[in-house]
């Protein structure tokens, strides 16, 4: 274990818990109140090293209680806490305040082409559906399940690794520019999430989830502009996934 | 208000509550209400793994598995429901491999396993390898795949639907579950679901402590809306502290992490759980790392100016190793503490992780009006249960596990009942209590804050009920949370509306967790013995004689309408096992 490293790490916490004054740019919306979205800056003294939700919650908390947003794990885990951070689709929770310079103020905005329902709440229901239509689950045939279980290979479980880390969160969903324009398109995610199907030697519905994936709103429209795999919090390739699944298509190989 | 009718309702949608729905979709029409969507559960969090003797790359059989668990809970495990946990878990894992769930595999394409704290070969010999995993995302594959599996059957979700009140009615003198009241956050309108059997898999307590692995949205709903309504709650005195939460935050760092062979150290380098845990070392039971962590730092051994943590280890592993094995913890580490964990070690401290207690149910999932009659037409399983198969302190993994097997189990029971049961009458005006809490808070203007509350609550958890206890702390505590449930009857919110109102939805949070952590602390004080996850400082030893028994807390409400806590015990049940004196 290496000392000096140590008192590094510490000098570094010691120095730096001091707080320092940001302000918050929240766009707001609510329909109970009016039927037009307006900004709205809220100033608070932060530690740095703490987290956009952190900030988020001392609004909440301590200055407005009728701000709105979904949370839960506070880890980057859940998925809940997607939003525009900057002009980015970020977790909240998985973004620190020294991280995305706290000099200006910090825009805060809902994902985007999915309907604003309050604040930063959207309406998350086209995107679940856009999941749940590409067979997000194993298929196999019955007729010799083993007793045991199904025998893979690390090489092969190693094929979808990347794609089983999607959390559902739609950050790259709603960062990608086809999904913004038409709201038909599947988008990223229920591509990976076909994606880590099609790839799984365990599978037996692959053509089938191609077929659907071969559709006009289906993989075609993808442009390439990267901005799912440069949005995604899990760090997954997700651009790369979606080439693999349109090569899969024309190669009929996976 | 509306009023819907199904066969089976589940309340909550992390691993329990989509295990069971699953079977219970298959038999009986099914709704889940769920406050979060269901792949947000905190089901997600957990990462190290899955326990079960499968035997895939060493010598292993259930009976090791069962011992375990009870030896880990320090023998208040009720051992019929162990041995189940532990046969069943080889097929709760080949279950979930069939569904999908893409484990780590060994060199010949079987599960592969790892080793985790508390599990071991022959009764204690040496650690074993049973913990079934993928990668350091065990929680998040489980969640996932369960999620694919109701997608697949159909399951017909209610989401963001808050379950605010549980609904009972006598007939023939016994009461019967009749529904449950929930709350739509979208709209702030009303829903009353009449059902022949309810089952709860809501989740834990642990946002009552405030250095916590837990998600904000785990505060005891479940517990709260059962216990209200005259439902015990067993051996709620025993939390898990998970011994390597980052420090400050909580955010949990897998066991797992131990497992592929992280060391603790102090602030002279020293691998101090040598002294504590000869044989098991860094892989003891978890309330024992917890504490000696804890010893190290009243000490004056912990790290950092302020002495107030230890080290996490992991830089002698191979980095392909953190990759391949805990990718997630290794980004946690580099995101919220700027840690390189390949050269330096991260700072952890314990963290509130695991209500041991709950609502207290038998092996078959249905919940216990008191040490034996069934109500008919409730269960329980997870984490708001308590079977109870991990005693004062759960064995790592075996919650996955729990949650596999208890989930499967209630929602057979469940819609194997509503297929023979008719609905009973919902109570008259069933609505009337959710709706009077809700128009109280909106309507106050009482001068007193829910975050200020929920932050006070936290720290005198922290700082009284915690690691160790003694009976000053635990009185400090009771006091405290009385002080706060009388403030709490003068909160207002500042959200008055009906759409998304998440201000309203804290404060009935903050209410269930104060009534809650009232609980605890009573049941803590009455426990004079140290036991698992409960060590009282007074009384640092296990007491067989007096304590060798289940804590069963009952509401009182006197003529006035003042509340009371009745302790009440049951019976712990022992088959295998004699209580030994538990050494790692």
């Amino acid at each position: 274990m290496a000392t000096p490293v140590l008192d590094k790490v510490e000098a570094e916490a010691a120095a730096s818990s001091h707080l320092i004054t940001v302000t918050f740019r929240i766009r707001r919306f609510n329909p109970e109140v009016s039927a037009e979205s307006t900004w709205e800056d809220f100033q608070l003294e932060i530690d740095p090293k703490e987290r956009v939700l952190d900030g988020l919650h001392k609004i909440k908390w301590d200055v407005d209680g009728t701000l709105t947003f979904r949370r839960s794990c506070a880890h980057g885990i859940c998925g809940s806490d997607a939003m525009r951070i900057n002009g980015k689709n970020r977790l909240a929770c998985k973004t620190l305040i020294k991280d995305i310079n706290p000099e200006k103020p910090i825009t805060v905005e809902p994902i985007k082409g999915l309907t604003v329902l309050k604040d930063l709440v959207v309406d998350m229901e086209p995107f679940f559906q856009a999941y749940r239509d590409v067979m997000p689950f194993l298929v196999t045939k019955d007729t010799n399940e083993p007793t045991r279980e199904r025998l893979q290979s690390a090489e092969d479980r190693e094929r979808f690794d990347d794609t089983t880390k999607c959390i559902l969160c739609a950050a790259c969903t709603s960062s990608c520019p086809v999904f913004w324009n038409d709201g038909q398109y599947f988008g990223p995610a229920a591509i990976v999430n076909a994606h880590r199907f099609i790839f799984d030697s365990r599978d037996e519905a692959g053509e089938q989830r191609l077929e659907i994936l071969n559709d006009r709103d289906g993989v075609w429209r993808c442009r390439t502009t990267f901005n799912c795999t440069d949005a995604c919090p899990r760090g997954i390739e997700v651009t790369k996934a979606i080439q693999e699944v349109k090569r899969a298509l024309i190669t009929r190989r996976y | 208000m509306k009023i819907h009718k199904y066969d089976t309702v589940i309340v909550g949608a992390g691993g329990a509550g989509m295990r069971a729905a699953i079977e219970s979709t298959k038999r009986s029409r099914t709704a889940v209400l769920t406050k979060l969507y269901p792949t947000r559960s905190h089901t997600g969090a957990a990462q190290g793994g899955m326990a079960a003797a499968l035997a895939n790359v060493e010598e292993d059989n259930w009976e090791w598995h069962t011992f375990d668990t009870v030896k880990g809970g320090d023998y208040l495990v009720d051992q019929d429901a162990a041995e189940i946990l532990a046969k069943e878990a080889i097929d709760a894992v080949l279950d979930l491999e069939k569904m999908g769930l893409p484990f780590n595999r060994t060199p010949n394409g079987t599960i592969d396993q790892r080793r985790f704290g508390g599990h071991s070969r022959n009764h204690g010999e040496a650690p074993v390898r049973r913990s079934c995993y993928a990668a350091d995302r065990t929680g998040h594959m489980i969640l996932q795949t369960l999620y694919q599996n109701c997608v697949k059957e159909g399951v017909e979700f209610f989401n963001e639907f808050y379950v605010l009140d549980q609904l009972i009615t006598e007939v023939d003198g016994v009461r019967h579950s009749a529904g449950v009241v929930a709350y739509e956050l979208a709209t702030g309108e009303i829903h009353v679901f009449q059902a022949k059997s309810v089952i709860y898999a809501s989740g834990g307590t642990g946002k009552f402590f405030k250095v916590t692995s837990n998600a904000h949205t785990l505060t005891g709903d479940g517990q709260a809306a059962c216990y209200r309504r005259g439902i015990p709650l067993e051996d709620m005195e025993f939390f898990q502290f998970h011994p390597t939460g980052i420090w400050r935050m909580g955010i949990l760092l897998t066991e797992g992490a131990r497992g592929e062979g992280g060391i603790l150290r102090n602030k002279d380098g020293e691998r101090f759980m040598e002294k504590y845990a000869p044989v098991m070392k860094d892989l003891a039971s978890r309330d024992v790392v917890s504490r000696s962590i804890y010893t190290e730092i009243r000490e004056g051994r912990g790290c950092g100016p302020e002495g107030d943590h230890v080290y996490l280890d992991l830089t002698h592993l191979p980095p392909e190793q953190l990759d391949a094995k805990l990718p997630d913890i290794t980004e946690f580490a580099r995101t919220y503490l700027g840690i390189e964990p390949y050269t330096d070690p991260i700072p952890i401290q314990p963290t509130a992780h695991y209500a041991m207690g709950g609502v207290p149910t038998n092996v078959e999932g249905e919940v216990l009006a008191d040490n034996t009659t069934v109500v008919p037409g409730l269960y329980a399983a997870g984490e708001v249960a308590c079977v109870s198969v991990h005693g004062a302190n759960r064995l790592g993994t075996n919650s996955l596990l729990d949650i596999n097997v208890f989930g499967r189990r209630s929602g057979i029971a469940a819609a194997e009942y509503a297929q023979k049961a008719d609905f009973v009458e919902l109570p008259e005006n069933p609505e009337a209590f959710v709706v009077e809490q809700i128009e109280r808070l909106r309507e106050s203007t009482g001068n007193e804050r829910v975050a200020t509350l929920r932050k006070e609550l936290q720290e005198t958890m922290d700082a009284n009920v915690m690691v160790f206890r003694t009976e000053q702390t635990i009185k400090t505590a009771v006091e405290k949370i009385a002080e706060l449930r009388e403030r709490y009857k003068n909160v207002s919110i500042q959200d008055k509306g009906k759409r998304f109102n998440t201000d309203l939805l804290e404060a009935i949070e903050l209410g269930n967790l104060l009534e809650l952590a009232e609980v605890m602390a009573v049941s803590a004080l009455a426990r004079k013995e140290s036991r698992g996850g409960h060590y009282r400082e007074d009384y640092p030893n296990r007491d067989d004689v007096n304590f060798m028994r289940h804590t069963m807390a009952y509401r009182e409400v006197g003529d006035d309408g003042t509340e009371s806590i009745r302790l009440d015990y049951k019976p712990v049940v022992q088959t295998r096992y004699q209580p030994m004196e538990r050494k790692y």
